[in-house]
């Protein structure tokens, strides 16, 4: 029929053509009219249904075409879901760095320890009044080092102090450890030695430092602490060994620290009688739970303490610490959560004001459609897929934009950049629900014009 | 369908009255329509009944108010009655619900409207294979008919231009091409000539006297008695009825009077491409 050679003759004589179609309409309507009509509809309604895939592809397709027509508008509306999605995306990822580094931080201390802090545990278990009482003692400390499977204990008495070498000087944070500390932390020697037994035992005035400590009071000068002496406070004392680095997480380092003998630290530092805390490690993971509570019996009955009252000293493992920072994690999620239900209603609400304006400028597009045959729900969908379209694309653009900011953030903090496939699918999930959600009235409203009004309005 | 439109389109055929084996195109009995606004009920048709048989060009003409525009919405399913009976091809249409009168017109009823009533932002080919989009047919099927129902109306080489970079004239035919495209069995044009010049209406009657001629069945709304007299039949309405349905005794032949213009004038034949008999260049 349309062939190119073909195409002449047909154009000269294009009544040949109308006739043809005729003919060809009157052969196929005449027995078209004697099926009966119950197999003819039931042969309307099969033909709808063939290709509904093409009006699907039609519709996303007319969808990307009428939010490009309007691409200001549509960008501008989509903002609000954008913005939303793009803070909980970014948050998230800064959440879940913050959650990562703080169980890298966790593992450093082992599953196999045991910490002891003085206070009372509150009811919801965190750390209320960590540190400020005053319970535990040394002796609690070598107390504990006789319950079986212990392999070792340290209590741990820390300040704050400025450390000074030549012209060179560093606020630090001082710990006075037995030498078993050394094995329970899994701090490595870079040179030099660690604290012994007879440093503990004498009190002598001598210092491992952590590796910033070391740069900094030693990095200008270039010279090799050890065997330096070095003030600390008011007292002197001579460095052994400097620590290996143990890393940074973002602006916490561990290796701004000076360790001292326990001795040494209560009789020329902090004269006191209680330790800060007691770190206990325990030979086999499987021992934790009963070294703990052997710890627990141990210490109440020292403290004089009756079963059923509150304890002064609280004991924790690496585990709890573990679900102590989930749960802060969970709930600055949730957090999140609420904020971005926030900012996604708002969104939802900007597609919806902007889907009802389509629908008001394009009432007469859809007057037309229904003229030539679109049904309620075609242009329902028409919409839907519409308000689908635009609050997708905020979804879209809102994870990248989250994942940019996240990234940035997560960089200049100097938290692991951890993005989260499950989070992004969800908040694309959500954005495309706020769509349905918020486009399905003003879709409804376009289906239910009357076609008649509709091809009036101008 | 549903087993309740099966029982309801037999009880239809059972309750027509038939007297031929193939039923009229449109079947019209006692059609009313009342609209109501607010405390006051405006009687807009107070029954009319009209048989329309296949291959008629009836022209419907009236002033405004005479209920001619209402009757017309009522024959292209874009409304329904308040009381009476449609039948259209046989079909019981009054009483089917605003999907089933959706599927009607996109099977059974062309329009043409007298603003072309095209989609702006999309091309001729598109506009035309809207109709074929809601049917379900695959893309290819759609492309290939509403290519071939444009190049019908002369606008082969117009596909994919868009309404604005197309004349009143050729929106028009493509208007029209829309309206074929589903091989309808009523076209109706409801002032089509209504926007457009008198020689380029000219032109629009032709295609629809050509089509006619070719067996479609046209209803065609107009005040205009010239456009009327392109038609065959003329029924005339007042206040809601039927108050005369004659033959047109002259019927004026557009293709004719064309073809006198432009042998008078034949340095202006730009617009003389939609009519059907001519060369494409």
């Amino acid at each position: 029929m349309s062939g190119p050679v073909e195409r002449e003759r047909q154009t000269t004589a294009s009544t040949e053509l109308l006739a043809q179609q005729a003919r060809g309409r009157s052969s196929t309507q005449a027995p078209r009219s004697q099926t009966p009509p119950v197999e003819r509809g039931k042969q309307l309604q099969r033909r709808r249904e063939v290709h509904r895939g093409s009006l699907l592809v039609a519709n996303f397709a007319s969808a990307f075409e009428s939010l490009w027509a309007n691409r200001l508008r549509s960008l501008l509306t989509t903002l609000g879901v954008v913005i939303g999605v793009a803070a909980v995306i970014a948050a998230m990822t800064l959440t879940q760095g913050a959650s990562v580094l703080i169980q890298a931080r966790l593992s450093v201390l082992g599953t196999n320890t045991l910490l002891i802090v003085p206070g009372a545990a509150t009811s919801s278990g965190a750390f209320s009044s960590l540190g400020s009482q005053q319970s535990l003692t040394q002796g609690d400390a070598d107390a504990l080092a006789s319950i079986p499977h212990v392999v070792q204990v340290s209590p741990v008495l820390s300040l704050g102090a400025q450390v000074i070498y030549g012209s060179q000087n560093w606020n630090t944070r001082i710990q006075g450890v037995y030498p078993g500390y050394q094995q329970i932390q899994g701090w490595e020697i870079a040179s030099g030695r660690w604290l012994n037994a007879h440093d503990e035992l004498a009190g002598l005035p001598v210092a491992v430092l952590g590796q910033v400590v070391a740069n900094s009071l030693f990095g200008p000068s270039g010279t090799n602490p050890v065997g330096q002496t070095i003030r600390i406070g008011t007292q002197m004392f001579r460095v052994v060994g400097v620590l290996q680095p143990k890393g940074s997480f973002g602006a916490f380092t561990q290796d701004d620290v000076v360790f001292v003998p326990f001795t040494a630290a209560v009789i020329r530092l902090k004269n006191t009688g209680y330790v800060d805390q007691i770190q206990v490690l325990v030979d086999k993971a499987e021992h934790v739970d009963a070294v703990q509570r052997a710890v627990d019996a141990t210490l109440l009955k020292r403290h004089r303490i009756s079963a059923g009252s509150p304890a002064d000293f609280q004991i924790r493992n690496a585990n709890q610490l573990l679900q102590t920072a989930q749960q802060a994690t969970q709930t600055l999620t949730l957090l999140l959560v609420g904020i971005a239900g926030i900012s996604l209603t708002v969104g939802g609400i900007g597609i919806m004001n902007i889907m009802l304006v389509s629908v008001t400028e394009r009432t007469r597009e859809i007057g037309i459609r229904m003229a030539v045959g679109a049904r309620r729900r075609d242009i329902r969908n028409q919409f839907l897929i519409e308000a689908l379209t635009l609050s997708s694309l905020g979804g879209i653009l809102g994870i990248i934009l989250g994942l940019l900011v996240g990234w940035l953030m997560t960089t200049n903090f100097g938290v692991p950049f951890v993005p989260q496939p499950l989070s992004i699918l969800l908040a694309f999930g959500v954005s495309a629900l706020v769509g349905v959600t918020f486009g399905f009235y003003p879709a409804v409203r376009a289906a239910r014009l009357d076609p008649i009004i509709a091809l009036r309005t101008e | 369908m549903s087993d309740r439109e099966v029982q309801l389109v037999q009880g239809n055929e059972q309750s027509m009255p038939v007297t031929q084996r193939r039923p009229p195109i449109v079947l019209v009995r006692n059609l009313t329509k009342v609209y109501h606004l607010g405390e006051t009920s405006v009687p807009a048709l107070r029954g009319v009944s009209l048989t329309v048989g296949a291959g008629e060009f009836v022209a419907i003409m009236g002033p405004s108010g005479s209920g001619k525009t209402t009757f017309m919405n009522l024959l292209g399913c874009l409304d329904r009655p308040t009381s009476g009976d449609y039948w259209l091809v046989g079909r019981k249409v009054s009483q089917m619900t605003p999907d089933e009168l959706a599927d009607i017109r996109n099977r059974r009823i062309g329009f043409v409207f007298q603003g072309f009533h095209l989609l702006a932002r999309s091309t001729a080919l598109q506009n035309v294979a809207l109709p074929l989009m809601y049917a379900g047919l695959s893309r290819a099927e759609q492309e290939r008919r509403a290519r071939r129902a444009l190049e019908l109306v002369g606008l082969g080489s117009r596909l994919h231009h868009r309404p604005s970079q197309l004349s009143g004239g050729q929106q028009q035919r493509v208007a029209i091409a829309r309206a074929l495209v589903n091989n309808p069995a009523l076209l109706l044009a409801d002032e089509p000539t209504g926007n457009l010049d008198s020689r380029t209406s000219i032109e629009i009657m032709a295609i629809l006297q050509a089509l006619n001629a070719r067996g479609l069945t046209i209803v065609l709304v107009t005040h205009e008695v010239d456009i009327a007299a392109y038609a065959r039949r003329r029924i005339l309405f007042r206040d809601g009825q039927i108050v005369s349905d004659e033959p047109v005794t002259a019927t004026r032949s557009a293709q004719e009077e064309l073809l006198q213009f432009y042998q008078a004038n034949p340095a202006s034949s730009d617009g003389y491409r939609a009519l059907p008999a001519e060369k494409e260049r």
